[in-house]
């Protein structure tokens, strides 16, 4: 017995000393916190290459980067819970109203830009789709690949969650009414790919960034649909960087990131970084495209940058 | 006659069967991801951190969160579990309070995990301030695992018998030194056990942690109980559904699920092991 | 004398505060889930969010916060759960208690152990990557994510609870009620259906609630195997979202204190409520077969 209590004793002794050592912490990090930055699924990866990027060239600097979905994001700025906020959709009028009733003031910075890429099977015969088109079979008007000239199938839908800025973004600038409530709510993007690569009769919207790289090489077995603005206008693909770029490609969108005021210290180090030249090659690598020079201007109306 | 005996094969074939398909079950699923995630596994996947947006490298600061917020757990929930086992089995009376206090055990025991999340976020993430933290992933884990501890800890107490504490108590001895004494050194195995146990689960639990203070990727690992942290199974949840290459991050997926099952199994076998001694003391 | 008193009193009144800590716990969380999710109502009418099938707080017209087809979604899941592993839970217990040899009685045991300590992401992701293709395939679906693949992947995880509660409800029944059996010449396949099952059927009712109990709570398996889709359900082969995961998915979007967020809480405080009456159901039915134990 008397083992038994020894045993138990030294257990607690191990347990408690682990359990001070992490509740102190450990002082030779002089009290800093990482940077936090919530948000997009969209952005994630690019924001987590650019930070890793900058964290090589900056051994001092910590910035910690999650996913969740825009609308996370945005909600962890409002609850005053990150940093950075990563939304790959602009903040609505009602979300700003509350942050500013919490005291935050979103700053919202355009860091890079992206063309939401319509995606079906790689069999898919459809090249290229209208806007109105694309709308109407989000909706649930057009239910059959053989209304808009496919082989007869039930056309299923594959989208995000309502925290995901590109589901927002797309409801809100494509489809202009609420989704069908056929449409299969995946966790992610890269959930969406994989569904669709396995589903003949599969449609879904993706950010290009995940399935493009620079140079246009999409990645396999999943096809691209190129999109025309109306029934006059030429259907355009994403792929090649100069149609997103110039707005040829009807949807394409600027991604955001938004900050709690004016960011200082090692938070706006960062954020120019990502402006700068060296960042926004890091962007055109990873899949995204550069700021627009209508974007930029923007930025430096702000304050963040010359 | 004969018939009757035919009746009785294909029954006792059908129960039989029925047993053996729930072992296939297990198999498989042991046997897909054992597999799978074995190629993965390697020194230095279970000692590095992730890299390159989490598509190499290892899966350290998963290992090490899951670690730590269980030992926060264990730390609220074991004393207070084994205080209210005490109770229920060394001083309760049958009556009102004691039937209330079973009755809360077991209806605790089955509220929903995310509703207990919802619970952590409420009044550990935002009541109490202590924001998206290990802390308040750790007590909200702690909540989940109350109603196993205090059961299994009960249970633990029940198995010792009533002549140690009969005698003690005839000694003169007050009924806390009966516990301290002649009781709980006895129950400790099953306790520990039981503790093990509810650990293992605590381990395992994805929905509580999920908006109480996990995070999908932390460049360096929690340096206090205010910092977030990563978890093995949120980390197989994300590389399995929100990562951005899902594909290609298969193999770790598949690896950090095996890391998870050989940590709750090794547990498990732990907590087995305890309990197989204790019979055989107990059995004389 | 008296120091020995008060450190023993001391000590009585610190293991029932332990003790009542349960009871304020249950209280606090249900408290805690009314608070928040009572104030949906300040927004949202009662018969929408019973009666309607549209879940869509940010929607792009109104938003509506119906759970109806959360709740079907919820209930059908659980209920085709049930259908498989009710027989097969039964059915092993069964087996293991009574016709079972002993050394295999002591290898199923630790099988059905290890079975209930597999995590819920782990079955969630073997219902990803394994079960999902396999149904995509064998029923010429698209997509494997839908309501069936989460019933299979429930019934696993209900499994082990309705086998083990199964189990000591029918090694409760008393020997006696077997010997009287045989010793009439009925064979032991009768006698386990006809006598030993029947006598044991409250305990395997109160087993089957608690799966039942299990299921409706489970989270991160629907929410990794089900697709998602917010639709009332049409078949099995559809996509579904049950309560559960709809909390999982949207509470980290919701910015405190909006109506989504305390939409959310209400969804919380229904699963809260049902899981509590399939509870009661479970003990009234274990406090039954309690009565044969001695």
């Amino acid at each position: 017995m008397t083992l038994i209590r020894s045993n138990l004793k030294g257990l607690v002794i191990v347990l408690l000393a682990i359990v001070i050592f992490v509740g102190c912490g450990s002082g030779d990090r002089d009290g800093r916190k990482s940077i936090q930055i919530n948000g997009s699924d969209t952005e994630v990866n690019l924001v987590q290459s650019l930070a890793e990027h900058y964290m090589d060239k900056h051994p001092g600097v910590r910035i910690s980067v999650t996913g969740g979905g825009s609308g996370t994001g945005i909600a962890a700025i409002i609850n005053g819970q990150t940093d950075i906020a990563n939304s790959s959709r602009s903040m609505r009028e009602s979300e700003i109203e509350q942050a500013r009733r919490r005291g935050v003031d979103p700053l919202p910075i355009v860091f890079a830009m992206d063309g939401i890429a319509i995606v079906t099977h790689e069999s898919n015969p459809i090249e290229s789709l209208t806007i109105g088109e694309v709308s109407k079979i989000f909706r649930g008007e057009i239910t059959n690949w053989s209304e808009i000239g496919g082989p007869d199938m039930a056309i299923t839908l594959y989208g995000r969650q309502s925290n995901s800025g590109t589901y927002v973004y797309f409801r809100d600038h494509v489809v202009r009414a609420d989704y069908s409530a056929r449409m299969r709510n995946m966790n992610g993007t890269a959930q969406i790919v994989e569904a669709i690569r396995s589903d003949r009769a599969g449609i879904g919207y993706v950010g290009i960034g995940y399935i493009a790289d620079s140079g246009g090489t999409v990645i396999s077995r999943i096809h691209v649909v190129n999109i025309a603005a109306d029934d006059e206008s030429p259907a355009v693909s994403p792929l090649d960087p100069e149609n997103v770029m110039s707005g040829d490609y009807p949807i394409s969108r600027p991604l955001y990131q938004y900050t709690n005021g004016m960011p200082d210290g090692d938070m706006l180090a960062f954020l120019q970084w990502e402006l700068s030249e060296e960042g926004q090659r890091v962007v055109a690598r990873t899949g995204y495209y550069p700021v627009s020079e209508h974007y930029m201007q923007k930025n430096r109306e702000l304050g963040l940058i010359e | 006659m004969k018939q009757g005996r035919l009746q009785q094969y294909l029954g006792f074939a059908i129960l039989g069967a029925c047993a053996l398909f729930v072992v296939i079950i297990l198999f498989v699923i042991l046997y897909d991801i054992a597999v799978q995630g074995a190629g993965t596994i390697s020194w230095s996947f279970l000692s590095e951190p992730p890299r390159a947006g989490m598509t190499e490298g290892g899966i350290l600061p998963a290992i090490i969160g899951t670690f730590f917020v269980t030992i926060i757990t264990a730390a609220f929930s074991v004393p207070l579990g084994v205080g209210a086992a005490i109770y229920l089995s060394e001083y309760a009376v049958e009556g009102r309070l004691t039937r209330w206090i079973r009755a809360s055990i077991r209806n605790l025991a089955g509220v929903p995990s995310i509703v207990y999340g919802l619970f952590g976020v409420a009044l550990f993430v935002r009541a109490m301030s202590l924001g998206t933290s290990m802390v308040s992933a750790g007590l909200t884990l702690g909540l989940l695992t109350l109603p196993w501890i205090i059961t299994t800890a009960e249970e633990a107490f029940q198995t010792v018998p009533k002549s140690y504490r009969e005698g003690s108590l005839a000694l003169g001895a007050t009924t806390w030194q009966t516990i301290w004494r002649n009781v709980l050194p006895y129950a400790f195995p099953g306790i520990l056990t039981g503790a093990i146990l509810g650990i293992s689960r605590a381990a395992g639990e994805t929905a509580p942690i999920l908006f109480t203070g996990v995070a999908f990727f932390l460049p360096q690992l929690p340096g206090s109980l205010m910092d977030q942290f990563m978890a093995l199974p949120y980390h197989l949840y994300i590389m399995s559904t929100q990562h951005h290459a899902i594909e290609e991050v298969r193999p770790l997926a598949y690896g950090t699920a095996l890391v998870l099952i050989v940590l709750v199994f090794f547990l498990n076998l732990t907590a087995i092991i305890i309990r197989y001694r204790l019979r055989k003391k107990y059995q004389r | 004398m008296s120091i020995r008193s008060a450190t023993d009193t001391f000590f009585r009144y610190l293991f029932l505060t332990a003790g009542v800590s349960a009871i304020g716990i249950l209280f606090c969380i249900f408290v805690m889930l009314a608070i928040n999710g009572l104030q949906t109502f300040a927004d949202v009418s009662l018969t929408q969010f019973f009666l309607s099938t549209s879940w869509n707080p940010s929607a792009f017209a109104e938003p509506s916060y119906g759970i109806l087809a959360l709740v079907a979604s919820t209930l059908m899941v659980t209920i085709g759960a049930m259908i498989i592993a009710v027989p097969l839970g039964i059915g092993t217990a069964a087996y293991i208690s009574e016709i079972a040899p002993s050394y295999i009685r002591e290898t199923l045991k630790p099988v059905v152990e290890i079975l209930a300590g597999i995590p819920s992401v782990v079955v969630g992701f073997f219902g990803i990557v394994f079960l999902g293709p396999i149904i995509a395939d064998v029923f010429n679906l698209t997509s494997g994510l839908n309501a069936l693949n989460g019933s299979i992947l429930l019934a696993v995880m209900a499994l082990p609870t309705i086998v083990s509660v199964s189990e000591d409800a029918i090694r409760s029944v008393p020997k006696e009620f077997k010997e009287a059996s045989y010793a009439l010449g009925v064979n032991r396949w009768l006698t386990l259906v006809k006598i030993t099952l029947p006598a044991a059927s409250s305990g395997i009712v109160a087993a089957v609630m608690l799966g039942v109990g299990r299921a409706i709570g489970e989270t991160m398996t629907v929410l990794m195997a089900t697709g998602n889709a917010l639709q009332m359900p049409g078949s099995f082969f559809d996509s579904v979202r049950t309560m559960t995961a709809n909390i999982a998915i949207e509470l980290g979007e919701v910015p405190f204190g909006t109506t989504h967020y305390f939409g959310l809480f209400a969804v919380g405080l229904v699963l809260f409520l049902m899981s509590l009456a399939v509870n009661l159901t479970a003990e009234h039915f274990t406090k039954k077969y309690r009565r044969y134990r001695t």
